[in-house]
């Protein structure tokens, strides 16, 4: 008898004890249900917002405004010639329409009509023709090429011009380009380009001083990083 | 949505190997980095909170929009070019969203997206600038290249080359300026720039006479920087020169010059 009022007394005390604590109030069922402390929180709120924030670290976007490749074609140079081109550009592109650009070539000069009847005397002995230019472009026509049924690229078509320097016939000349051209893009990065110009520049070589058209027609690669 | 994939970005077929191998020669030669290892990278993720998300073909506002994404669904972004963002959606649909639509997405904690995009404070703040201004040096033309830092938003230092083309003599000239800005938050903003540096010259090969110099040369300017859009601004500037001779006399020498630079 004095054990069963033994274990009342226990249970009694135990109930008590646990009640009182507030994380295992529940756990076996006993107590009542409280209504939840007064708070100044919103009557809908149940979770409590006093989360540790998670550090979340978010991962980079890859920026791809560069546009570098290589080149090669042909070359037109007044008077001596059309030989294969050849060169390296790089661009940045500032708005889905404008770009700068460099440009770099290397070509050689032919034979004039005079150099060729007058036999052996040469106007000047470097025959390289190497020209840089620094380019403004917008890309004006934004559209798409179908390659047979199932196959469709990405395309631009492009105006370009810009300021540079020719290095020919032994001297540097101020040289004013431009022209139109046409990227292909084979996917996200990779592109085809073709492309025209027209370089511009004096040069009294041949007697009076005149303004030479250098007209060009280059097909490359180029890759965006 | 697969009877449109002719015009979706994913049906442009891999390239082929010539063009891989064209590819890899180009790498060779030019010894870039960048791979197109993408598959394992991590990509940031984000939200779509509008109604709806527009995929276009390209990155451009020409190219047609071929997608749509749905309000909640998950978007990783690949890259950005410009003001486009290259992103895939859970089907793995890849399409280029403009900026304007990225700026309506979720973060995965909930919080707005801010995508960085140059503005007029950029102009004032950005440390590192890059232009090419062309234009008359006593009589001859210039093209010229620089890049320049900011030390604070008034005060920066800019490396210069130029290139003159002149009828009797070509050049090249280098230097480094000190350039102050009075008023570097305003769209228009004058400064003041003071430097020094080499200027090489040679005759012309039609000019019988004349040899090849290396002189030092001293300037002071001024100009203004005017913001135009994005990250890109135009720039005008009048120099003084001064070229210390070897022989008796200082040559004095007008430049002015106009181009346009951007700032990142």
């Amino acid at each position: 008898m004095e054990s069963r009022f033994r274990v009342l007394f226990l249970i009694l005390a135990a109930q008590l004890v646990l009640s009182g604590c507030a994380a295992t109030k529940n756990l076996f069922g006993f107590g009542r249900d409280e209504a939840p402390p007064p708070t100044a929180e919103a009557p809908g709120q149940v979770i409590d917002p006093e989360v540790e924030r998670r550090d979340i670290k978010e991962p980079k976007i890859d920026r791809e405004n560069f546009e570098i490749g290589a080149f090669a074609g042909i070359m037109s140079i007044e008077d001596f010639g059309t030989d294969l081109v050849y060169g390296a550009r790089l661009a940045y592109h500032l708005t889905e329409g404008f770009f700068v650009e460099g440009t770099a070539g290397q070509t050689e000069a032919g034979l004039t009509s005079f150099e060729s009847l007058s036999g052996g005397a040469r106007l000047f002995e470097d025959r390289m023709l190497t020209y840089y230019n620094l380019n403004l472009g917008y890309n004006i026509l934004p559209g798409e090429g179908f390659i047979g049924e199932k196959r469709a690229y990405n395309t631009q078509f492009y105006l370009i011009a810009g300021l540079g320097s020719t290095e020919f016939a032994e001297d540097d000349r101020f040289t004013v380009n431009f022209g139109a051209g046409l990227r292909l893009l084979l996917n996200d990065a990779w592109t085809i380009r073709l492309d025209f110009r027209d370089h511009l520049y004096d040069i009294d070589i041949l007697g009076e001083e005149k303004t030479v058209h250098n007209l060009e027609g280059t097909l490359g690669f180029t890759f965006f990083f | 949505m697969s009877e449109l994939s002719i015009t979706t970005i994913h049906s442009t077929p891999r390239p082929t190997n010539l063009i891989r191998a064209a590819g890899l020669v180009l790498f060779a030669l030019l010894a870039i980095s960048p791979g197109q290892a993408e598959a394992a990278k991590e990509h940031r993720r984000v939200a779509v909170a509008d109604p709806y998300l527009e995929m276009h073909t390209g990155p451009g506002r020409g190219y047609p929009i071929f997608h749509v994404v749905d309000r909640g669904e998950s978007i990783e972004i690949i890259m950005q070019r410009t003001d486009w963002f290259l992103v895939r959606d859970a089907d793995g649909d890849e399409g280029w969203v403009d900026q304007d639509q990225m700026e309506l997405t979720m973060n995965p904690d909930g919080s707005e997206v801010d995508f960085a995009r140059a503005g007029l404070e950029d102009f004032t703040n950005s440390k590192w600038e890059m232009g090419v201004l062309a234009g008359d040096f006593g009589g001859a033309n210039i093209v010229s290249l620089y890049g320049g830092y900011s030390l604070n938003p008034h005060v920066s230092v800019e490396v210069w080359g130029s290139q003159i083309l002149g009828n009797f003599s070509n050049g090249w000239t280098a230097s480094v300026n000190v350039v102050h800005e009075t008023w570097p938050d305003w769209r228009v903003s004058p400064f003041f720039t003071l430097g020094a540096g080499m200027i090489w010259t040679e005759p012309k090969s039609t000019i019988i006479q004349g040899e090849d110099r290396n002189d030092q040369i001293g300037h002071a300017g001024a100009g203004f920087r005017v913001y135009v859009t994005r990250r890109f601004l135009f720039r005008a500037e009048y120099k003084t020169h001064v070229v210390f001779t070897s022989r008796n006399d200082n040559e004095e020498v007008e430049e002015w010059k106009v181009g346009f630079a951007f700032f990142f």
